[in-house]
């Protein structure tokens, strides 16, 4: 007989079952190829040194104390760079079959993206724990403590939730691994620029200073900074969740959209 | 007598163009059906919505006893799914891919990891159980990719085009594994586009043409339905060839068809063959080749659609399958 058991539908704890094996699949190859998790690793690095020492004393007079300012903007770059991970995971999953192979599985109908989702959150904390501290070896000092530390890494991990439904969306709609590349390259690198995350907004001209004020990434930004250096972490923090949230509500509808139609 | 796959007036539309208009399949459990048809006759797109991934914008189908759209989550229980470009996680070895599918499978670790030995060795794949899927050659993809599909024991498995591509060994390994299942009374849906493949795999075959089913039946019986026999001539003098023609077309009553410098033309009655004879004979026409041979499916697939089947001209895909050109293998 059947190794299966044709129940009528799947329970919570079964749903739990299989994002967590789904998860193990998607971080069981650093296991293998421990190139993956540099691979990880070597664009925040790039970033850290690029910006501190190519911009830093141009922009803050030194660059030490550049990256004293910047860091936070740095860690959050990186985490909404680090989000499109899903994007290019799940590209390949469906252009290789992969994605039909698992839903033609008695499992989670949501697994194969929460699964994935999981993998990537896991591995957003580990760029996020290298960024700073490459940052502490080149010599940012964090002011607040390991409350301000712990508060960052969370309120990061749920604004990735939130754009990881934007990632679902591009993953499952463009047509080629180039496409979800360019497309992020091109969405996100204006997206964090034109923002609090290297610079004071206030040196920007007036049309791009007004948007800069309400970019999301200016608020998470400050957010940020405001729990690793002091400052106010209310109303920025509640703005970026707002923003995250508004995120969430357009995307998630449409990636179910394109998750059904791929049905 | 019930089914394992059972579908009735399934009809699927992609935009402007029709992919199924109308497809009623069947196969008795424990035979293998073959669904054979060109690129771009709909055979994917049957076999998507068999295997629960598309649903029918009308018609129904039963997989196993359970309605694929309704009883969705059971049906998937009942299936394996081999599609036409290996889908295995190529950054994953080729146990921890086995392994994988078993424990969403709900196997506990130690029967996922033993299944998952015992279909390596299956499928001549142990020795390279601890490697990465990336590192194997496209016959070893695809066995892998065919020990996936059935590491949860399906009662029904499907394969879309599953040797294209295959070299004439993988292929023949695959053909045994195929013969092998069905001797443990799974039932096998195969799509091809070879007519040598579904000749000696399918009990039972649906030719597939633009959409729809335009004929049904074992091998020997389509060969049978349509002219059963072929006669081709080909004159030692090549310049002669039009006389042949002429003579065939007298005899037999039809238009022979020309194959090189072959005359070749579906019979029905043996006895046109000394007549023709006769008649070269007369004229002085000396046969360099003259045989009588029961009719290939190739033929058969001629005679139904007025073109030839496999491989020749590449007719579009169907629609969701375009981007997945050149994948895999």
């Amino acid at each position: 007989m059947s190794a299966v058991t044709a129940s009528r539908r799947v329970g919570p704890l079964d749903t739990a079952r299989h994002t967590m094996t789904l998860a193990w699949r998607g971080l069981v190859q650093i296991k293998h190829n421990p190139m993956e998790l540099l691979d990880l690793s070597v664009q925040p690095i790039m970033f850290v040194l690029l910006f501190t020492y190519v911009f830093g004393g141009a922009i803050a007079g030194s660059p030490g104390e550049f990256l004293q300012w910047a860091l936070p903007g740095i860690i959050v770059q990186n985490a909404l760079f680090a989000t499109l991970a899903t994007a290019v995971g799940l590209n390949v999953d469906v252009e290789k079959g992969v994605f039909d192979r698992l839903r033609s599985l008695p499992i989670a109908r949501t697994a194969p993206l929460t699964g994935r989702v999981l993998a990537d959150l896991a591995k957003q904390v580990w760029s996020l724990a290298l960024v700073l501290a490459i940052g502490l070896a080149l010599g940012f000092r964090i002011q607040t403590g390991i409350g301000g530390v712990l508060a960052s890494a969370a309120l990061l991990i749920v604004v990735a939730l939130a754009m990881s439904w934007m990632s679902v969306l591009i993953g499952l709609a463009a047509s080629s691994v180039e496409k979800v590349q360019i497309f992020a390259f091109s969405l996100m690198l204006p997206l964090t620029f034109t923002s609090s995350a290297f610079v004071d907004i206030r040196t920007m001209p007036g049309p791009l200073a007004t948007w800069a004020e309400v970019n999301p990434v200016t608020y998470l930004s400050d957010a940020i900074r405001g729990l690793l250096l002091g400052g106010p972490v209310a109303a920025p923090a509640t703005r970026a969740l707002l923003w995250s949230a508004a995120i969430a509500v357009v995307c998630a509808p449409l990636a179910v959209r394109a998750f059904r139609r791929r049905a | 007598m019930s089914y394992a796959i059972q579908a009735e007036g399934l009809v699927k539309r992609f935009k402007e163009t029709t992919a199924l208009g109308g497809v009623d399949l069947s196969a008795r459990p424990g035979t293998v059906l073959g669904l054979l048809g060109p690129n771009g006759a709909g055979k994917t797109t049957a076999v998507r919505i068999l295997v629960t991934l598309l649903r029918p914008d009308a018609g129904r189908a039963e997989v196993g006893g359970y309605d694929v759209v309704r009883q969705a989550h059971q049906a998937r229980a009942m299936i394996g799914l081999t599609g036409q470009y290996a889908a295995v996680d190529e950054t994953l070895t080729g146990a921890e891919n086995l392994v994988m599918i078993g424990r969403l499978l709900g196997l506990s670790r130690p029967d996922a990891r033993a299944r998952a030995r015992e279909l390596l060795a299956r499928f001549g794949l142990a020795d390279a159980a601890e490697r990465a899927a990336k590192t194997y050659s496209g016959g070893m993809r695809r066995r892998l990719d065919l020990a996936a599909s059935l590491v949860g024991r399906p009662r029904v498995l499907f394969l879309d085009e599953p040797t294209t591509g295959l070299d004439p060994h993988s292929r023949n390994a695959l053909w045994d594994i195929v013969r092998e299942l069905v001797a443990e009374d799974v039932t096998v849906l195969l799509t091809t586009q070879y007519l040598d493949e579904a000749d000696r795999l399918a009990d039972d075959i649906a030719v597939v043409d633009h959409g729809r089913v335009i004929a049904t039946g074992t091998p020997a019986e389509l060969k049978t339905r349509t002219g059963g026999l072929v006669l081709e001539v080909r004159p030692a003098e090549p310049e002669r060839l039009d006389l042949v023609l002429d003579v065939m077309r007298e005899v037999i009553g039809a238009r022979p068809e020309l194959d090189g410098g072959l005359a070749v033309a579906g019979v029905n009655d043996p006895a046109v063959v000394p007549a023709i004879v006769r008649r070269l004979d007369d004229l002085g026409v000396v046969a360099a080749e003259l045989s009588l041979r029961r009719s290939s499916l190739d033929e058969v697939f001629l005679a139904l659609t007025g073109r030839r089947a496999a491989g020749a001209e590449t007719e579009p895909e169907e629609p969701e399958e375009t981007e997945l050109e050149g994948a895999g293998v």
